[in-house]
């Protein structure tokens, strides 16, 4: 088995901007990393730009919470771009604890030419200045600066999973196991409450929140998904605290094939709208399901991912690999993708129904090279170039990746690896 | 009344092995229980998840435990190797520096039942 030597590097959260032009992604060391797309360049025009480090900045740090004397970790959970506004770009960054918004600019101009001011910053002594001038701006090499805008602390008893910016670009949301907060872009000292189901005895709890998201263009719409398999749709105009939901989904089990394992692995790591917002997906531990919004008792999809590990779950529950949370992403819901073991990620296509599972290592791809389709073998009989599920590598989870907005770009995160592939252009 | 017993039981029997044949996911908790006889019938009740809801990060004894051991960290180059702590007792008296990190005393295995 393979261990990450820098544990602090291995990336927690990976996300495109909304132009795509930025890449953000977090680490378990509490910093954020921020790729950009260059331009094409003019000799080489059949080959999309890469992406190059922008900026790089310390986002968390590990803190104690003396009341429970537990240790904080500064590990980023997810980060979640703001639309951009004007020429600097905001993004909202989590730990377990703590959400910060942070301001990224860049700066490629400099003043020169101050009264009061020698050029290395000394005061010039006001009666030897005879004449007044005009300071000029003069370009300089291109800095990048990244600073805290609004940090929003303190709201969060149990540990935040997600975070998810609202459509009215004013509101977000925050969630943690047992609670929802929404929260103004502009107020850190504030938060209201709307979704609370901490249960009066701690004994009674069966489930935790596990994943939420505010639904693209109706800005008082929300979901949040549980850890038995269930989302619920929630609407801020009905009520103040949406303990009740509005819509239920849960897909009807069969009571005849329960088993130990059947609650853990219906639990809900993931929840994405789609761009229309009328479907949404979810990722539990073997599948990805398409949802109607319109339809609670059932998903209208749902893709197997890697039902080979089905026969697997004693020894995934013994090694804890079966409470993964895997995320899954969709490009304009036309395709779906998500992470695998063994730094295998699967896509799918909604509308040939074809499926693919790909590799993200560095000996099985070279860089421009086509990415080969790979395979698993189940069945008793292995063919060349298939691997059996006995010699997959549990440790190599892909738990994070994400897709260019417009273009057919992905990121896909493997352990302290970051990949970017993309499509050839004709 | 014996006979009948045994009749249930055969069915019983009957069942869980149909079980096996046709749900994989049925087998390997009969796996998990042969391995763990004493494991909780359901998962997912309220001891597990009162656990996971606090169970993250490392628990010290208090924060001046918490700045000794990232002052340590600190020092130190490489990531600190968890076995090298364990080598040092029998050499010498050990100090509260020299002993292993105090585990946090509410993790208990989840199959302990």
């Amino acid at each position: 088995s393979d261990f990450c030597l820098f544990p602090a590097d291995i990336i927690s959260t990976v996300e495109f901007n909304y132009s795509g032009e930025l890449l953000a992604t977090g680490d378990k060391g509490g910093r954020v990393v921020i790729f950009q797309h260059e331009q094409e360049s003019k000799n080489r025009p059949h080959l999309r730009g890469e992406y190059n480090v922008y900026s790089t900045f310390q986002s968390h740090e590990p803190e104690f919470d003396y009341l429970k004397s537990l240790e904080i970790e500064e590990k980023i959970n997810k980060i979640r771009w703001l639309p951009q506004q004007n020429a600097a770009h905001f993004l909202l960054s989590t730990n377990d604890k703590t959400i910060k918004l942070w301001k990224i600019s860049e700066r490629d101009k400099r003043a020169e030419g101050y009264n009061l001011k020698d050029e290395d910053g000394r005061l010039r002594d006001p009666f030897r200045i005879t004449s007044l001038r005009v300071p000029v701006l003069m370009p300089m090499d291109l800095m990048v600066e990244a600073s805290p805008r609004r940090i929003f602390a303190n709201a969060h008893t149990y540990h935040i999973n997600s975070i998810s910016v609202n459509s009215d670009h004013e509101t977000y949301l925050s969630a943690d196991d047992l609670r929802i907060n929404l929260w103004h872009l502009e107020i850190t000292d504030r938060s209201f409450n709307i979704v609370d189901i901490k249960p009066a005895n701690m004994e009674e709890l069966t489930e935790v929140i596990t994943a939420a998201e505010c639904h693209p263009h109706q800005c008082n719409v929300f979901v949040y998904s549980s850890s038995k398999g269930t989302i619920r749709l929630c609407d801020m105009r009905a009520a103040a605290l949406c303990d009740r939901h509005s819509k239920f989904f849960e897909e009807p089990e069969d009571p005849s094939s329960r088993s130990f394992f059947s609650e853990i692995i219906s639990s809900i790591s993931d929840v994405k709208f789609s761009h229309s917002g009328r479907y949404m997906m979810t990722r539990d531990y073997l599948s990805v399901k398409v949802w109607d919004l319109n339809m609670e008792n059932r998903p209208v999809e749902t893709y197997q991912v890697h039902e080979y590990l089905r026969s697997k779950l004693c020894s995934l529950y013994e090694n804890d690999c079966i409470f993964d949370k895997f995320e899954c992403y969709s490009y304009w819901f036309f395709a779906i993708m998500t992470g695998s073991y063994n730094n295998f990620f699967r896509m799918f296509d909604r509308n040939t129904r074809r499926d693919i599972t790909l590799e993200a290592s560095r000996e099985s791809s070279k860089p421009r090279a086509t990415l080969k389709p790979r395979k698993v073998s189940t069945g008793g009989k292995r063919k060349k170039d298939e691997i059996s599920v006995d010699s997959l590598d549990f440790n190599k989870k892909i738990l994070h990746t994400a897709w260019h907005p417009k273009d057919n770009v992905i990121a896909v995160a493997a352990t302290n690896n970051l990949y970017i592939f993309q499509d050839k252009i004709n | 009344m014996s006979e009948e017993v045994e009749g249930t039981r055969t069915l019983n029997e009957q069942q869980e092995m149909e079980d096996k044949v046709i749900s994989p996911e049925k087998a390997e908790e009969a796996k998990l229980k042969a391995r763990y006889p004493n494991l909780a019938p359901k998962h997912g009740g309220s001891d597990f998840l009162r656990k996971r809801l606090q169970q993250k990060g490392q628990k010290y004894f208090d924060s001046g435990d918490y700045n000794m051991a990232k002052a340590k960290m600190k020092n130190k180059q490489l990531p600190s190797a968890p076995t090298e702590k364990t080598e040092i007792t029998g050499d010498h008296i050990p100090t509260p520096q020299d002993l292993p990190q105090r585990k946090t005393s509410i993790v208990t295995s989840k199959l302990a039942g």
